[in-house]
């Protein structure tokens, strides 16, 4: 286990309020190894920041709750910490950038001292001049003129904010770090800038990294490893290969990329996923994707698929399963159970 | 498809925007432009561009500085407000984010009838609030929402409220502004599709305002490319996608992570540097600072869109110059 | 052809559900407004039909033997220092109170929330004639601003109306502009504007209706301020002329006695009490029942 940085194992996190119970995330596990990037994709309300945010601890207090599974930190059980070597270990050894980078600066702070503070909060000892260096060595690290410190985040463009927001996440050096939609609320030429400073800092700097996102281009251009998420489920999960290349997927990742405006097909219309997003507090008895799949068959609707695993792809989803939920049949073989069926 | 008169022309379009110290910032920057019944135009931009400016300009939604509309050749900037009232049936828009653009406070079949209710198109409310069902119906909003409330809906349904509300004048232009990039991929697809049903049956002529050449590829006949308030290129879709001109474009164009694994190693060309201010502009190409083929002529004069091959128009020396030797060659 | 797209016979007329029956439904569920409802009707009953249940002369007849007496079985509230009965003095001068207070309510929130809005959406020198203008207005305490107008017109229920009316339209008119200028820069007047709507629509079905929560809990707070400003009124003499009966009055007459005879500041209190609470509840739930966002 000495190669993975954070293993989640079957977890439950819901939203509990007076009214009703949201079940954001319904026992999702994932794998992220040393200095690799691990994609989740998905569409709004499908659980994707919920997971981030357990994983730091920082689901809101008053309605968040794991319910149950483990996340485990470089060999740390992350749910049974004290809050204090929690906070030991946010920003220092896992750091988040957020996707909206007006927010997570302070307005009346210059970006300098800022990006002190996020040093000094890990590390007390430091001296003044240690800390103008880092600072410096920071902003260069990510682009910006280190001369543009004491600055104020209003002078910056959302790109450039952006990548303060990121010097501020990296300048601790972090293990693990968490980056939900960093890129969404930027201009294409922007994101693609930002992109490449990501993938080339993570090289440089041997960062892991969970990479938040919906945008399945990000996902082909920077993740090793991806999950697609689909109402608080990990539908499909595989490294990249398994994910991007023709063969067997689960329906709703087909309905992903078909959703997607191919830039070299002429095909006049798309071919969205029908319906919508199932209520997070009344999810489907079977399948979460069943009211929207087209390959619904009856099994689905009351049964929840268990997952079937070839290497290191695996589908939760019935055309693959077999007959026997947990089979040792691959997912090959459920494909050719699923094509004489159509046949027939 | 190409009639004599366009069905909207733009003739040196401006919009400039009094900004504090009696500074000017330039949105739109005489913009030319003409679009032909049935056919949809995607314009397209990075935020700051200006097009949102321009699709409101032409709606009269923002008055512009200067400059000529023509609808169906005639001049509406200096119209009267009765006059535009009654054109307000004809061109309409479909806004970006589906949960600003409708009053939170009326139920959805309020928000469909309003604009028919105050153009008075039925005779009595009730047939009003009959034919908004029947505008559920033609988008895709089952009835049984009527009388629910927008934030009751989740975005795709709401944006479907926004193209009912559109629709119910029977316009024959609609500007839609951005309408599918507050959705999500599955929905945008949904949505976008409508749209293109919608078009087809009820023979609109669609201006679609957006970021993501992405979308506008399938929608599109024909596609303009803003850059600080200025069309850098015009091209027919099909061949702007595969022979890109201007360097802004092609930017652009390479910008768009693509699901693809075969690309995953080829680094994207990034552009340098961040779009300037549009505040008080200098002469030349706007995209000059930006750009890796800059040349001195680039910043002394404007750049004229020309057309560098049939139907597609650009505006960058490259092609310029590329043309003149040619001229000179026959 | 997309989800649900399916045509409906024609013959199948759609109905729409009435605005007014939904809003009061959400009212109902709101247990203190109810409550509110309940107990400001009963106040206004009292008071309307007051002369039913003491006759006015009552409020006025003075008996001195009686001076600060006890409430008792005759006279229910007590008396107050010149012998006169507290019960009919209180419902009495309930008419003139509330009366005044819910008109100069209205009156003060119709007129600066009209002014407001039209500085807010207008903007430009409507505005500033509008904003400087109200500036001027509020740099005279108001106070003296009422004094004067209640002078100069004469002191009777018309003339007091005006004087409260102008004392408390100046925080509408601001608070109505701030929420007019962020209002109407929401995209939904904008779409309103592409469909054709004029300003007068805008603002009336758009922007106000938007504004009310705010208006409304300003509005409620209203209430009481107003009583009790009517009281300083005729502290000052300036109020409704003497023997009259009136909450504010009464409260004023009672404090040189707070000690010897409690009661008779007591029950004035408790009248304005009462009315203020319930006018709030009431104010309360009708912003809850007009806000479809909890409508549940």
């Amino acid at each position: 286990m000495k190669d993975t940085i954070l293993e989640i194992k079957d977890l439950s996190v819901i939203y509990k309020t007076d009214l009703e119970t949201v079940e954001a995330v319904n026992g999702i596990s994932l794998t992220i190894g040393k200095g690799k990037t691990y994609g989740l994709v998905g569409e709004t309300g499908a659980g994707k920041t919920t997971t981030a945010l357990s994983i730091l601890r920082l689901l809101p207090a008053a309605t968040g709750r794991v319910l149950g599974g483990s996340i485990q930190f470089d060999g740390e059980d992350v749910l049974s910490l004290s809050e204090s070597d929690m906070c030991a270990l946010r920003g220092r050894r896992i750091a988040m950038v957020f996707q909206d980078p007006m927010t997570s600066l302070n307005p009346v702070m210059t970006v300098g001292d800022q990006i002190a503070e996020a040093l000094l909060v890990h590390d007390r000892k430091m001296g003044k001049e240690e800390v103008e260096r880092r600072v410096e060595e920071t902003l260069s690290m990510v682009g910006i003129l280190p001369s543009r410190k004491i600055e104020y985040p209003h002078q910056f463009s959302g790109g450039m904010k952006q990548r303060v927001v990121i010097a501020m996440a990296l300048a601790c050096e972090p293990e693990l770090l968490i980056a939900d939609e960093p890129t969404t609320a930027l201009d294409v030429t922007i994101q693609a800038q930002v992109l490449m400073m990501i993938k080339e800092l993570r090289n440089r700097l041997g960062t892991s990294m969970l990479m938040i996102t919906h945008d399945l281009g990000i996902v082909a251009k920077i993740c090793d490893d991806v999950g697609v998420m689909y109402a608080g489920e990990i539908v499909e999960s595989g490294s990249v290969e398994d994910i991007f290349s023709p063969g067997r997927h689960h329906p709703y990742t087909e309905g992903l990329f078909g959703s997607i405006p191919d830039l070299k097909s002429r095909a006049r219309r798309l071919t969205p996923i029908a319906g919508l997003m199932p209520d997070p507090t009344a999810l489907p008895q079977g399948c979460v994707f069943a009211p929207r799949c087209k390959k619904c068959q009856e099994r689905c609707k009351t049964v929840r698929p268990k997952a079937v695993t070839e290497g290191t792809h695996r589908i939760a989803c019935h055309l693959y399963g077999g007959q026997a939920a947990g089979s040792a049949q691959g997912i090959s073989g459920g494909q050719d159970a699923f094509r004489r069926k159509e046949e027939q | 498809m190409q009639q004599d008169t366009p069905l909207i022309e733009t003739r040196q379009l401006k919009k400039l925007f009094k900004v504090g110290g009696g500074a000017m910032l330039h949105a739109v920057d005489g913009i030319d432009l003409k679009i032909y019944e049935g056919e949809t135009i995607g314009v397209v931009g990075e935020s700051g561009c200006g097009k949102s400016t321009l699709g409101r300009s032409i709606l009269r939604l923002i008055e512009p500085t200067s400059g000529e509309v023509l609808y169906n050749g005639q001049n509406i900037v200096g119209l009267g407000s009765r006059q535009m009232r009654a054109l307000r049936k004809e061109l309409q828009i479909i806004f970006q984010d589906p949960y600003a653009s409708i009053d939170p406070r009326k139920s959805v079949i309020e928000v469909i009838a309003e604009y028919m209710l105050i153009h008075k198109m039925h005779k009595s409310r009730t047939e009003t609030y009959a034919r908004a069902a029947e505008l559920m119906d033609l988008v895709g909003l089952a009835r049984r929402y009527a009388n629910s409330y927008p934030h009751e809906l989740d975005g795709g349904r709401r944006q479907r409220i926004g193209i009912a509300r559109a629709l119910s004048l029977n316009p024959r232009f609609i500007v839609c502004d951005e309408p599918v990039s507050a959705l999500d991929v599955s929905i945008q697809a949904q949505i976008l599709n409508l749209l293109m049903d919608l078009g087809e049956e009820l023979h609109l002529t669609y201006m679609f305002v957006t970021h993501d050449l992405s979308v506008v590829k399938h929608i599109s006949s024909r596609i303009m490319v803003m850059y600080l308030g200025r069309c850098v290129e015009l091209a027919d879709s099909d061949e702007l996608f595969a022979h890109p001109l201007h360097p802004y474009t092609k930017a652009l164009l390479a910008a768009i992570p693509e699901p693809d694994l075969a690309k995953r190693d080829v680094d994207f060309v990034t552009i340098r540097g961040e779009v300037s201010s549009p505040i008080n502009v200098k002469p030349g190409c706007r995209f000059a600072g930006r750009c890796d083929f800059c040349t001195e002529a680039c910043t002394q004069a404007d750049i004229p869109l020309i057309e560098a091959e049939p139907n597609h128009l650009v505006a960058c020396t490259l092609h310029r110059q590329a043309q003149e030797a040619g001229k000179e060659r026959t | 052809m997309t989800e649900q797209r399916n045509a409906t016979p024609a013959a199948e007329v759609f109905k729409k559900q009435s605005q007014a029956k939904e809003i009061w439904r959400r009212f109902k569920k709101n247990r203190g407004a109810v409550i509110g409802l309940i107990l400001l009707s009963a106040i206004l009953l009292i008071i309307i039909f007051a002369d039913l249940i003491v006759p006015y002369e009552q409020a006025t007849v003075q008996d001195m033997s009686q001076k600060l007496a006890t409430p008792s079985p005759e006279h229910w509230f007590g008396m107050d220092s010149y012998g006169r009965d507290l019960f009919a003095r209180v419902i009495h001068g309930g008419r003139t109170s509330l009366s005044i207070a819910l008109l100069a309510t209205l009156s003060s929130c119709v007129v600066g929330s009209a002014l407001g809005a039209v500085a807010g959406y207008f903007g430009g020198w409507v505005d500033n004639l509008i904003m400087r203008s109200l500036d001027i207005f509020m740099s005279v305490p108001d106070i003296l601003f009422t004094m004067a107008v209640v002078f100069a017109l004469g002191a009777n229920f018309t003339n007091l109306l005006i004087a409260l009316t102008l004392a408390y339209f100046t925080n509408y008119v601001r608070l109505v502009r701030s929420q007019v200028l962020n209002l109407s820069e929401q995209d939904y007047v904008e779409a309103a504007r592409a469909g054709g709507a004029g300003s007068a629509r805008i603002i009336i079905s758009h922007i106000l209706p938007n504004a009310i929560g705010v208006i409304i809990v300003n509005t409620t707070l209203n209430v009481a301020k107003i009583i009790l400003y009517e009281s300083t009124l005729s502290f000052l003499g300036l109020g409704m002329p003497p023997p009259s009966p009136e909450w504010g009055l009464i409260l004023s007459e009672a404090r040189e006695f707070m000690r010897r005879a409690p009661h008779m500041m007591l029950f004035p209190a408790m009248a304005i009490v009462l009315s203020a609470c319930s006018v709030n509840l009431i104010g309360d739930g009708l912003r809850d029942a007009l806000d479809p966002h909890l409508k549940s």
